[in-house]
């Protein structure tokens, strides 16, 4: 019975991702919901919106990189809410007062969400193919398009488990996550950025999500990364570092009272 | 003392919430923290388990200091809270195997010792059931369960039957008693007087962050005031010619009077109410409860 070392580390963050990942599966309607909406949007975008916007390509094909950033937006979401829940009724303090790693918890909803987020993406993905999606991707380009989106996705997860900490309840976690459903439509996901507004215009060209979705587009559809793809990384690798140590700061001192 | 605190003190911004308290537990007793709400007793319990630093003073756990040494206090105690902390959606038995993991104990231990504390809380039957399925009481006894999963020496309990039902709480009791045979440290928060009177060794009064007083059940009875006899004559006027001959305060045919508790004393009473022929018809005698404990020193 070792309290300390590596190897605990490991093996409370191995059973922390198991609680996670059980009890993910057993939210089936939050899994569904996840899962329903972006295909949904997806639709909404493709077949009801596409039709008016000029992308100079084929609208499915622009669209898609976006949607695919939304999904994992959703699934964000609820990572900040099972957090949050977590924070808000006695489990914490039960898992605090276990000479366990404060990290283990989060770690656990963080693989949780990830794995939950591929999940959710393959199958839009695999919609998207459904529907016309034509990816002009070779076996690399496809290596960092999912590399980068796997970043993505565990930078974003870090950011949400932050919040679920801040958050004083479900609901709150549910609102203070609400940004990261939004931030993607203030880019180049839906639309180009030269169609904005002159005022919104750099604020979309400059926020973290455009070169990331400008990257998976260039990626998948062959078109060229025009130096995005350093910038994307950029901001994931900072995305993922400040929000890592936020969420874990403040899970220990929140706890601490 | 395998618990020891000296001078806790710990406010939230302006707001005070202990003034300096002392606690000493011996190995293998029971201590209750008995005070209304708001009286510091979650606090020092979030003090004494790590979950929260004191401003001033210092606690020790089986030698451990609780804010030096955090992980070793942990590794030596368990904390079952106000609300019951278990998964909801997983079953008894992942709840406790989950614990028994992280407790190091290695899968199929912590299989065994889940299988164990099933048995012994009663709930072998719903273990495979998700706890969101259970009755509060089941609950409760989940979490009790999840807190002796790595044999802790010292168990914190905050409200342990807060909400439960009368019939749930005696489960509650009986679980806990077991503990107490078994010679667990416990140091438990509660409201009810009748809890602390049944389970405690010692009780500590805290009020608005201080203790006001200590002592065994009994003690703190005695502390308040004396027991009395009350005896009941024919009529107010046989009361009063009594109250004239042993003194006390006659309240129509009923004479309340001072007693020492003992046989001897009763006799003597009685003894002289016969030789003068005002036998009473009916006597009782009263200690105080802890509930005139209670009110006595947090008024």
């Amino acid at each position: 019975m070792t309290h300390d070392g590596f190897g605990a580390a490991v093996s409370d963050t191995a059973t922390m991702i198991d609680r996670s990942i059980r009890l993910t599966r057993r939210n089936v309607d939050t899994l569904f919901v996840s899962i329903l909406l972006p295909l949904l949007m997806m639709a909404l975008f493709v077949y009801v919106f596409g039709g008016a916007i000029s992308t100079g390509t084929e609208y499915i094909n622009y669209v898609v990189p976006g949607i695919l950033l939304l999904t994992t937006g959703y699934g964000a979401s609820n990572t900040a809410m099972a957090v949050a829940d977590d924070m808000t009724t006695g489990m914490i303090d039960r898992l605090r007062s276990l000479p366990i790693r404060s990290f283990a918890v989060l770690t656990g909803h963080v693989t949780a969400s990830v794995a939950r987020n591929a999940i959710s993406t393959a199958i839009v993905l695999l919609a998207s193919l459904a529907m016309g999606f034509r990816p002009n991707a070779g076996p690399l380009d496809w290596l960092g398009a999912i590399g980068l989106l796997v970043l993505y996705v565990v930078a974003l997860s870090w950011l949400a488990a932050a919040l679920g900490v801040i958050a004083k309840s479900v609901e709150s976690a549910s609102t203070l996550s609400f940004f990261m459903l939004f931030v993607p439509y203030l880019s180049s996901a839906f639309v180009q950025v030269e169609t904005m507004p002159a005022f919104l215009r750099p604020i979309s060209q400059h926020q973290p999500i455009t070169p990331v979705i400008e990257t998976v587009r260039g990626f998948l559809t062959g078109t060229g990364l025009n130096g995005t793809g350093w910038v994307a990384l950029a901001w994931c690798t900072g995305l993922f570092l400040f929000s890592f140590t936020l969420a874990t700061v403040l899970f220990r001192r929140r706890a601490r009272g | 003392m395998i618990v020891e605190a000296v001078g806790l003190r710990k406010s939230f911004g302006p707001t005070s919430v202990l003034e300096g308290v002392d606690l000493a537990v011996p190995e293998g007793s029971v201590l209750a923290l008995l005070g209304p709400n708001g009286a510091g007793k979650t606090t020092i319990v979030r003090i004494l388990t790590t979950l929260a630093r004191p401003d001033e003073g210092h606690a020790t756990i089986a030698g451990y200091d609780v804010v030096r040494e955090p992980a070793k206090v942990r590794g030596v105690i368990s904390l079952t809270g106000q609300h019951a902390a278990v998964d909801d959606n997983q079953t008894g038995l992942e709840n406790l195997v989950m614990v028994g993991r992280l407790m190091h104990l290695g899968h199929g231990r912590a299989r065994q010792r889940a299988q164990e504390l099933l048995e012994q809380f009663a709930l072998t039957g719903a273990m495979n059931r998700r706890a969101k399925t259970y009755s509060g009481g089941m609950s409760r006894r989940l979490d009790l369960a999840m807190s002796l999963v790595a044999r802790p020496r010292v168990i914190f309990l905050d409200e342990p039957t807060t909400g439960l039902d009368p019939a749930s709480r005696l489960t509650m009791w009986d679980a806990i008693g077991d503990l107490v045979r078994d010679g667990t440290t416990i140091l438990l928060t509660t409201q009810y007087l009748e809890e602390a009177d049944r389970l405690a060794d010692r009780i500590v009064l805290l009020d608005k962050g201080r203790i006001t007083a200590s002592g065994t059940a009994d003690a703190l009875k005695t502390q308040i005031g004396g027991e009395r006899i009350e005896l009941y004559f024919a009529d107010e006027v046989v009361a009063r010619k009594a109250a004239g001959l042993l003194g006390g305060l006659a309240d129509g045919p009923l004479l309340n009077l001072p007693s020492d508790g003992t046989a001897a004393h009763l006799h003597h009473v009685l003894d002289q109410l016969r030789d003068e022929g005002l036998l009473p018809s009916r006597v009782s005698s009263h200690r105080p409860t802890l509930d005139d404990v209670f009110l006595t020193l947090t008024a």
